[in-house]
């Protein structure tokens, strides 16, 4: 800074006002783009609670939760025990299968594929477990990455088993 | 070039003394000097202002019976083909006419590279022009998704999932994307809006676009400068006006026979199938106009990186004035960007078919090295060639070419 171009009451008030006008309009600008984010009506379709009872061994059902297709499979032994053995350093995104279940019989996950979005289709592909039809990512019978281009494992949502038979997600 | 235009009539005085709008127009169409050795490659422009307007009227009449909420988009969209008077002709002409805008573009696109248009001084055009190809395709995305068939639905979620790529935002990214937690009703509103303001943006960059390109006037097929005042220049009106009304009849006998004749050849069966959350198509494809694009998306194994990879393969367009090092403009006097240029239409259609193709397999390891041939072009050839490349002769003006060929062909009678 040059010693003449000294700081006036001027600049002080140009300052002052330009920083005011900036920040007045930072914050209208928020409800503007607030309004896109999911509303109180959509938000209040948190949670779905499901009966369990028609579901044997090695049956699944989907069912839609805050419009994301939820699978609830029942897993047969032969797929626990294949999903329980496989080593933690094959899989792109280490998970045990431990961690993905709470009742190792019911596995229960997001069933929107973690690429791109698409519905995988269930008991296909090279792992015996979901296959994505759009860009081909193979899960295991976890749920879990093996191969393709997907980043992550099937995402688990919350849920509790509020008895035996009844499960709540959400 | 209008300084001289005044209006004929007294109230056409009047009018332009106060809102000098027809010395404006005056200036821009009718004496506006137009290089005479324009080919049929130039009308493309005159045949996308057609077709975005009319897209726009017939978006404007489609806008007053379609209805933007996910449980009735689907049978306002049945409505219109069947109850809505000659509402089916004025659908099909909308979707057709997206396919058909597309293939001028694509036209009008290829004989700027071809021809150098985008060089000095014409960088600008250029980039606005990338801006307004930006614009289509997001405009072109919006409006299939409003029918609300199953190729809509899933193709509304996969291209709002690629913002699911962005590190640490990804997630609620989206969910702010779809107003909720998937793909659903207040996506399809919004969309609506946007599918409605976004042409409108389009028309304000076409006269951006038209603007800056009468600064320095139209490039020619022989990519040199007009001579000032010369005989090298024709008025656009009425040469040009009648060649592109010529090339506009052309054109629309073939928008017709899609329209008339083959309605849904270009779209997908799918999607007259109402969208259903919960079942994914087998086999989904977006619009033919997308698939070289899709095809890169999905020949890089990893998400973002597929991501990127697309969004830099328009995103280098608009670099293109400076990585091509060349000092000529037209590819008729640069003998290799000549056979580069073909290789890399080639490659572009191939990566069309491979998009339409399943990605696994040979057809994967092809699209690799159709992607990587992509970049190649533009990253390494088109910077290379302006230093390696022996280029031909330039003619002294653009009449010079025809003059020589006229002479030469004189010659030869002469010696017969």
């Amino acid at each position: 800074m040059s010693e003449d171009k000294s700081v006036t009451r001027r600049s002080f008030l140009y300052i002052t006002t330009g920083t005011f006008a900036a920040a007045g309009s930072a914050t209208l600008a928020w409800p503007f783009i607030d309004q896109m984010n999911p509303d109180a009506s959509v938000k209040a379709l948190a949670s779905t609670e499901v009966d369990l009872t028609p579901i044997l061994p090695g049956q699944s059902i989907t069912i839609l939760w805050r419009g994301k297709p939820v699978f609830i499979r029942r897993r047969t032994s032969e797929e626990i025990a294949e999903a329980k053995k496989v080593k933690l350093d094959d899989l792109p995104d280490p998970q045990d299968d431990e961690d993905r279940v709470q009742n190792p019989e019911w596995l229960i996950m997001v069933g929107v594929c973690t690429h791109l979005g698409c519905i995988p289709l269930g008991q296909k592909g090279d792992y015996n477990g979901w296959f994505c039809p759009c860009h081909g990512s193979h899960y295991d019978t976890s749920g879990r990455i093996r191969k393709g281009p997907a980043p992550k494992n099937l995402e688990i949502p919350q849920y509790v088993f509020l008895d035996d038979n009844t499960v709540k997600i959400g | 070039m209008s300084d001289n235009y005044e209006p004929s009539s007294a109230i056409g005085k009047w009018f332009d003394k106060r809102l000098p709008l027809l010395t404006l127009f005056a200036g821009h169409v009718l004496p506006y000097p137009t290089p005479k050795n324009l080919n049929y490659w130039w009308t493309f422009g005159g045949i996308l202002t057609f077709c975005l307007v009319a897209q726009i009227v017939t978006g404007l009449v489609l806008a007053m019976h379609y209805i933007a909420d996910a449980d009735q988009a689907f049978s306002s969209v049945e409505h219109i083909m069947r109850d809505v008077n000659y509402g089916w002709m004025l659908r099909y002409i909308h979707a057709n006419g997206a396919s058909m805008m597309f293939m001028a573009v694509y036209i009008h696109m290829a004989r700027s590279l071809f021809y150098g248009s985008y060089k000095e001084p014409r960088e600008l055009i250029w980039i606005i022009g990338v801006f307004i190809f930006l614009l289509m395709i997001a405009t072109s995305f919006m409006g299939y998704v409003l029918p609300w068939g199953q190729m809509s639905f899933w193709a509304a979620t996969v291209i709002t999932n690629l913002f699911s790529a962005v590190p640490l935002v990804g997630e609620s990214l989206t969910n702010w994307l779809w107003g909720g937690y998937a793909v659903g009703s207040p996506l399809l509103t919004r969309f609506f809006t946007l599918h409605y303001l976004l042409p409108f943006l389009i028309f304000a960059l076409v006269i951006l676009h038209v603007w800056a390109l009468h600064v320095p006037g139209n490039n020619n097929p022989e990519g040199i400068d007009v001579i000032k005042g010369s005989q090298d220049t024709v008025p656009f009106h009425p040469h040009y006006v009648v060649k592109d009304i010529f090339a506009l009849v052309v054109f629309l006998v073939i928008f017709a026979g899609f329209v008339f004749f083959v309605p849904n050849l270009l779209g997908h069966t799918d999607n007259y199938i109402q969208a259903n959350p919960l079942q994914t198509p087998e086999h989904i494809v977006p619009e033919w106009y997308f698939l070289p694009f899709y095809a890169i998306l999905r020949a890089v194994p990893d998400k973002l990186g597929g991501v990127i990879l697309m969004v830099s393969s328009i995103a280098i367009l608009a670099f293109l004035p400076w990585l091509d090092t060349s000092k000529v403009r037209s590819a008729k006097y640069r003998p290799l960007y000549k056979q580069f240029f073909w290789l890399f239409i080639a490659d572009v259609i191939l990566l069309g078919y491979l998009g339409s193709q399943t990605a696994d397999g040979l057809f994967l390891i092809i699209a690799r090295i159709a992607t990587a041939y992509y970049f190649v072009h533009f990253l390494v050839l088109m910077p290379l060639l302006g230093f390696v490349e022996k280029t031909k002769p330039l003619p002294k003006s653009i009449s010079e070419p025809v003059l020589s060929k006229e002479e030469r062909e004189g010659q030869s009678t002469q010696s017969v």
